[in-house]
């Protein structure tokens, strides 16, 4: 039978930790990463909490041993930690050996450089630099580079479900034969830009953001990288590998109802979850663990639920959302929920909803509150962006 | 994989390419260095209640792709994959500008939504009511190669039909941050074209084509998408190997390209890599560009498209293309080869 | 109140981007959301700036708009009522 993709290796950097083991200490310890601003000058640090990474820009450049004269954006810093460690993880000594490629997503890029020095280019340039590192492609490149993959490099934005859609095109890559081995995750950073742009959309939570909960007030912006290696079979058998996990199944719809907000009945979301279930030959039964999307938003988690309760019934998984430890990471939620739902996997434990006390009086999902400790073969993670993007991974035990 | 052709064509560009008749016999070269897209009349095209909200990449691409869709005779495309190097610089500029100008009061939501990257594909789901996959893709040169290689992978996996497209549009504070930086042509070095201003830095233009791919060969098939590479940061030996190596991939010698369409963009620090294959292994082969008349974005390369099946379908090579005097009989394939500033490099073979 | 409905059609008309539509296409208790000129929840967000920005009137909970901006009639009372420019 047909097990799916196999993963090999994970690297992750978040506001509960710098490395893998360090994420999963945080979880199961219940420490969470939020809390108020400190890097960002904003108007708005004392109305809104973020997942923010405690390292700085010199210590991350420090630590990767890049030279001082660069010009990396703190997305490209974060994403190339992670893919480190990812690459470490799965015991790459020689990457050259096999096809290997890198597809990496962003929806902040290089923000964080341009707003910094938006006028003050005009008048000097010293940090004209970073101009060329603006654009999303810029950071996949430079972790390609940093990683020597010269195969296949290429970079997605679909807002916050742009990492599942990595993921999700690597899987499908390797199916194909169209490359032996690829490294897929995603990274975004803090920016005032959208820290501004989803306060203008009325969605920040001034506490730390409770979802599925009735009184929820919004989410929590946050600041991750995470990837996975993804090998073929052949490779795994040639090099006697170990498999941490794999890729059973996988779904990209779109709502297409609104640009921002999801519709009522969950429909593209509904969709994303019965195809990912299709592909992976399973039915909802055999879904133990669903890590939601769960931003904490008044629309999302309501939208959700429905389509949850339209495609599971009365037999509803465990299910958490982890957002309430490391807040909305945008483009890098999927692959930072991805190693959750691995972790969860390997480690027989489902991790908590945090801040939850009262169930969504229209739908009545209770989401697991404390950490549980369960066996699961086969784990469901959604991430559901702006312009109607629905994206639905499943992860099975190896 | 399963076969793939170009069955529709939908170009917006800095020439006037949505005419029902536009040919290469009207179109101009291109002598300022900053080029905005000739607009069509977008009311005939998109209902005012949804004009009002778009950015222009998306009026744009929901042009080129409603005429991409048209051509081909399809209604509701089963997956929407589109490739963009910078997405909406317009409103993202603004809603930064106002950001810093305001010092982040009174902001408004729209220029931020739609200055997410994936506001096109999102954009034309929306106005089809489409459900299905729907992917966008932003590497800089190769964004619109991505969205291709994806497109055919999903023609192979589960669909009949696919809309690619790639779209890019002028944004003014972003184009002044790159003529700080010599990536935009001195306009005094135009005086003679692109090729002979031996200077820095491409015109800089914008613009939208989308293509509907099918499993099917039909009665207007442009032509057949035979197989494409991209390659990230190669030398210039690797390059050749990589190039020859696709080439054997797909039983092609050399002499076996009829027409070898590139990139070249008059960057004097850049063009050596199209110079160094033009000038060897392809010397005996009929060479045209096309930057001259659509100027540089990142998914220019689809323009590039655009001219391949134009030139496929009437089998003649208009004078204002050709980059050398090889006359061939026919032409059964072409290679497309595009790179901006020495990376994502992209090989692109069409066959007939 | 009838100068404020009509500086209140111009800047809906402007704001939202409105370009087709005439000021006096819009009635005084025409519906501004669903039927009637068909504005939806991102529209709502932009009066709410325009709100606190040209009347110093912020408003917390984006939901409480809908009521608010019911049609220019409704608006027009209640900036009257709790306007602070």
């Amino acid at each position: 039978m047909y097990k799916g993709v196999a993963v090999t290796g994970m690297g992750i950097i978040s506001s509960i930790g710098n490395t893998v083991d360090e994420n999963f200490q945080s979880l199961i310890e219940r420490k969470h990463g939020i809390s108020r601003i400190k890097k960002i000058e904003t108007i708005h640090k004392n109305s809104i909490m973020v997942g923010e990474i405690d390292l700085s820009n010199d210590e991350l450049i420090h630590f990767l041993g890049l030279p001082e004269n660069n010009n990396y954006s703190r997305t490209a810093l974060l994403g190339e930690v992670a893919a480190k460690e990812a690459v470490k993880n799965a015991q790459i000594s020689d990457i050259d050996s096999y096809k290997t490629g890198l597809i990496s997503a962003t929806s902040v890029g290089g923000m964080d450089m341009t707003e910094k020095y938006y006028y003050s280019q005009f008048d000097e340039s010293k940090n004209r630099k970073f101009i060329e590192c603006h654009p999303a492609g810029d950071s996949s490149t430079k972790i390609a580079k940093s990683l020597g993959i010269n195969d296949f490099v290429t970079t997605i934005s679909t807002a916050c479900s742009s990492s599942a859609n990595a993921i999700m095109l690597g899987a499908r890559m390797i199916k194909a034969g169209k490359l032996d081995r690829v490294i897929v995750g995603g990274t975004d950073c803090l920016s005032k830009f959208t820290i501004n742009g989803f306060k203008t959309l009325m969605i920040l939570s001034e506490s730390n953001c409770k979802p599925f909960d009735e009184n929820r007030t919004g989410l929590n912006l946050g600041e991750a990288a995470a990837y996975l290696v993804l090998e073929s079979d052949e490779i795994v058998k040639k090099e006697n590998k170990k498999v941490i996990a794999h890729v059973s199944g996988y779904a990209n719809t779109n709502d297409a109802f609104h640009q921002t907000a999801s519709s009522d009945n969950g429909e593209g979301a509904t969709l994303a979850m019965k195809k990912a279930l299709e592909v992976a030959n399973l039915s909802p039964e055999n879904i133990d663990y669903i890590n939601a999307h769960g931003t904490a938003t008044s629309n999302n988690d309501k939208s959700e639920s429905k389509a949850i309760l339209r495609v599971f019934g009365d037999n509803i998984p465990s299910l958490s959302s982890t957002k309430s430890y490391t807040g909305h990471t945008l483009a890098a939620a999927a692959a930072i929920e991805a190693v959750y739902s691995i972790l969860s996997l390997q480690k027989d434990v489902i991790f908590p909803n945090l801040n939850y006390k009262t169930a969504i009086s229209e739908t009545g999902i209770i989401p697991v509150t404390e950490v549980l400790k369960k066996r699961s073969y086969h784990v469901l993670s959604n991430s559901f962006g702006f312009g109607g993007n629905c994206s639905t991974l499943i992860f099975s035990k190896s | 994989m399963k076969s793939c052709y170009i069955n529709g064509i939908g170009c917006v560009s800095a020439q006037n390419t949505t005419r029902e008749s536009a040919s290469f016999k009207d179109f101009q070269e291109l002598t300022e260095n900053v080029v905005s897209a000739h607009k069509p009349n977008y009311k005939t095209f998109i209902k005012p209640a949804m004009i009002r909200r778009m950015a222009n990449g998306v009026k744009m691409g929901v042009v080129a792709s409603s005429l991409a869709m048209n051509e081909a005779g399809i209604d509701l495309p089963q997956a929407i994959i589109t490739g963009t190097g910078m997405g909406c610089l317009i409103d993202s500029d603004k809603f930064l500008k106002n950001l810093i100008d305001n010092k982040e009061e009174y902001l408004t939501p729209t220029s931020f939504i739609q200055s997410t990257h994936n506001t096109v594909g999102a954009q034309i789901a929306l106005g089809l009511e489409c459900k299905a996959y729907n992917v966008t893709y932003v590497h800089a040169a190769t964004s619109f190669e991505s969205s291709l290689i994806d497109g055919m992978l999903m023609l192979t996996e589960e669909v009949d039909n696919v809309l690619v497209g790639g779209v890019d549009e002028l944004g003014p504070y972003t184009t002044e941050l790159h003529k700080l930086i010599d990536h935009v042509k001195d306009e005094d070095s135009l005086s003679e074209g692109i090729l002979a201003s031996k200077s820095k830095g491409a015109i800089f233009s914008e613009g939208a084509q989308f293509f509907v791919l099918e499993n099917e060969k039909k009665k207007n098939t442009y032509a057949e998408l035979r197989a494409l590479t991209i390659i990230n940061t190669p030398t210039e030996n690797e390059l050749k190997h990589k190039l020859l190596l696709f080439l054997r991939e797909n039983n092609l010698e050399i002499q076996d390209i009829d027409l070898l369409i590139c990139g070249n963009n008059g960057d004097v620090e850049f063009d050596s890599f199209y110079l160094n294959l033009q000038r060897s292994i392809f010397k005996n082969t009929q060479q045209v560009f096309y930057k001259h008349l659509c100027g540089e974005y990142n998914t220019v390369s689809a323009f590039g498209m655009y001219t391949a099946c134009q030139l496929m379908r009437s089998q003649t090579v208009p004078d204002i293309l050709k980059l050398n005097n090889v006359k061939v009989e026919s032409i059964r394939n072409i290679l497309l080869y595009n790179q901006y500033r020495g990376e994502n490099h992209s090989f692109t073979l069409l066959s007939l | 109140m009838e100068e404020l409905k009509l500086e209140l059609k111009e800047k809906i008309i402007e704001n939202l981007n409105l370009e087709d539509v005439e000021l006096s296409e819009i009635a005084d208790d025409e519906p501004l959301f669903g039927d009637g000129l068909g504005l939806d929840s991102i529209d709502a967000l932009e009066l709410i700036v325009m709100l606190d920005k040209d009347y110093g009137i912020k408003l917390s909970d984006p939901k409480l708009g809908k009521a608010i901006f019911e049609s220019v009639e409704v608006m027009a009372k209640y900036i009257v009522e709790n306007r602070n420019k």
